[in-house]
């Protein structure tokens, strides 16, 4: 049963991807104009790339051949070439990946330990000053812009106080002698950013929390457990936490779309030069090829993402067949 | 029957509004939103502001001072006008998209729920997609590709924050078209249009209603971020260019916090106002909610 589930997901899965790829093909078509007339407006589009797009797209074939040839290009990993880069965009892309996953990952784990948490006691004291101090707190970073957030944080602790760097990955120009100084640098310089999109998270993961956890509350089997006897304390420890957090799961997978766009913005704002920063210079330089290559990677992990927290789902929830 | 139903609504909204004046939330999210809504539609009428209209030399960052309230930003406008400007270019975007979403996932939640079988079938793997689909991306590239006029900006929203909408109104089709009174209408001929707009359609608004404030929410933060990351109408004074112009002149590291400080006090406040009624609405409409 449990094979035949996972089955089922991978394959939709792979349909959903198919789909993106077709929608990623034709939402950089629906420009007016042929793609080449579109790069030729780009003053920043060299000879080369001029060349390089024409061969990629296919141009002057029929527009399912190019369909195809565009398709094989991508199973060989070949995306064109970026204006501004001037270079492959796998390679591009590629360069910027770290950056992005160490800032997200340690934000992540920030987040989903300090949310959790809060969602626990602010469910524990429904009703309270504590709870609706976090509530608050929970509502108020959601209606927050994520770069605003960041030019606050930049304005406080980087100009005001002076404590850390307002911007980029290292200290430029400085030479590090030993591997401590170095990484001593780069903390100082991620400090801000992880803090803002950690902030952005705390409040979405401590919302749901809460709510999955007063949900499992007006169970019938919470009653049950009440009546054989157990004290509040033991109940909400080994009956509803654990029940709670299976919905967790999903939410990190579902969140994937909001720490994208948090990243996107915050990245701008720290100039840490990663994917986010990267997209944002694809949009500004209307560098087509490297947007729909960033584009691409991005609703791809996405999907990747829902169908590992599907799976995982599965195996922790008996409840969940074909 | 009609003086019935008349009678019927009357209560049902008569109960709705005593629920909603003893939601602190509620209340707070309303007297916010009013309030934002009398300024931005009188304000501009008192204090015209043209964002093509660029002030002296002198004035040029200006703080706060008697000639402006809220000082100048590095084109030498004036802050304040221009924040009064915004609130209604914000107020629009937020306003038009969530109607654009709603009618949307209304109508594809209704045909998906009540016709069933292959139309469903479709238009949830539509939906799906839309819901995967990483959003402020999707309308990034979007914006990127239509080009950067306020009515796009507002369609891009429009376009892709249907989903949600979609599948709340489906599920609560499915189950209300099993129920009995719905039978009964069937049973005296009513035809499928009847049905839909006469009896389903009045039962799920409340739930939609509910779901779509919280898309002008997400709407106005979008019409925000786009606008910021360089994305926005150049030729409209919206909070979001206004936060745009204060990072590109480094309005954060010069100190010039009536700069960049009111403007996204400006967001945070009507989204939350949204924020706070979709909450109280959700808790006051949702009837699952309410037995907690």
């Amino acid at each position: 049963m449990k094979k035949q589930y996972v089955f089922k997901k991978v394959l939709q899965s792979l349909v959903t991807i198919f789909f993106v790829i077709i929608f990623n093909y034709f939402l950089f078509r629906i420009m007016p104009g042929n793609p080449l007339a579109m790069i030729m407006r780009n003053p920043r589009a060299s000879a080369e790339a001029i060349e390089r797009t024409k061969e990629l797209f296919g141009l002057g074939q029929p527009w399912y051949m190019q369909f195809f040839i565009y398709l094989g290009n991508l199973i060989q990993g070949d995306l064109g070439l970026s204006f501004i880069h001037k270079t492959p965009v796998v390679e591009v892309v590629w360069s910027r990946i770290m950056p992005t996953i160490i800032m997200v990952g340690l934000a992540q784990i920030l987040s989903i330990v300090v949310g959790i948490l809060m969602g626990v006691i602010s469910a524990w004291k429904r009703g309270t000053k504590v709870d609706v101090i976090a509530l608050s707190f929970s509502l108020i970073t959601y209606s927050v812009p994520t770069f605003w957030l960041g030019i606050i944080l930049i304005a406080v602790f980087s100009i005001g106080l002076r404590l850390f760097p307002t911007s980029g990955m290292l200290t430029p120009g400085k030479t590090f002698y030993d591997t401590l100084n170095m990484l001593k640098d780069y903390a100082s310089h991620l400090f801000l950013p992880v803090l803002t999109l950690s902030l952005v998270l705390i409040g979405e993961y401590a919302l749901t929390m809460r709510n999955t956890l007063l949900d499992v509350l007006t169970e019938d089997y919470m009653t049950t457990a009440k009546a054989k006897g157990f004290d509040d304390n033991y109940i909400i420890k080994k009956h509803a936490i654990p029940n709670a957090m299976l919905p967790m799961i999903t939410l990190i997978a579902i969140n994937m779309g909001l720490i994208i766009g948090g990243t996107i913005q915050i990245e701008t704002i720290f100039s840490w030069p990663g994917l986010g920063r990267l997209m944002y210079e694809a949009l500004n330089g209307r560098d087509y090829p490297l947007l729909q290559g960033i584009f691409l990677l991005i609703t791809i992990s996405v999907i990747l993402a829902n169908l590992i927290a599907d799976i995982t789902y599965s195996y922790l929830d008996p409840r969940v067949k074909s | 029957m009609s003086t019935i139903k008349k009678e019927m609504r009357k209560r049902k909204i008569n109960s709705f509004m005593k629920s909603y004046k003893t939601n602190t939330m509620g209340l707070i999210g309303g007297g916010i939103l009013t309030f934002f809504i009398i300024v931005s539609l009188l304000g501009p009428l008192v204090f015209p502001f043209d964002p093509m209209e660029f002030g002296q030399a002198s004035d040029v960052l200006q703080p706060p001072s008697s000639n402006h309230i809220l000082g100048t930003d590095d084109m030498g406008r004036d802050v304040f006008k221009n924040l009064l400007a915004g609130g209604r270019v914000s107020l629009m975007v937020g306003i038009l998209a969530t109607i654009i979403s709603m009618l949307l996932g209304t109508t594809i939640g209704l045909m998906s729920g009540f016709l069933g079988k292959k139309t469903d079938m479709v238009l949830m793997r539509i939906t799906d997609f839309f819901l995967v689909l990483p959003w402020l991306p999707l309308v990034l590239v979007l914006a990127a590709i239509l080009g950067t006029s306020i009515w796009n900006i507002i369609l891009v929203i429009g376009l892709t924050s249907w989903a949600g909408t979609a599948r709340v109104v489906r599920s609560q089709t499915l189950s209300l078209k099993e129920r009995p009174f719905i039978e009964r209408v069937r049973a005296i001929g009513a035809d499928d249009k009847t049905i839909i707009i006469r009896h389903i359609l009045p039962n799920v608004f409340p739930l939609v209603f509910a779901n779509t404030i919280l898309v002008s929410a997400v709407a106005i933060l979008s019409e925000t971020t786009l606008s910021f990351l360089g994305l926005g109408d150049t030729t409209r004074a919206s909070w979001g260019m206004m936060l745009h112009y204060a990072f590109q002149s480094g309005a954060a590291s010069s100190g010039a916090y009536w700069y960049f400080l009111p403007p996204g006090i400006c967001v945070v406040l009507v989204v939350l106002s949204f924020t706070f009624l979709g909450y109280a609405f959700d808790e006051i409409l949702n009837p699952k909610l309410r037995r907690r």
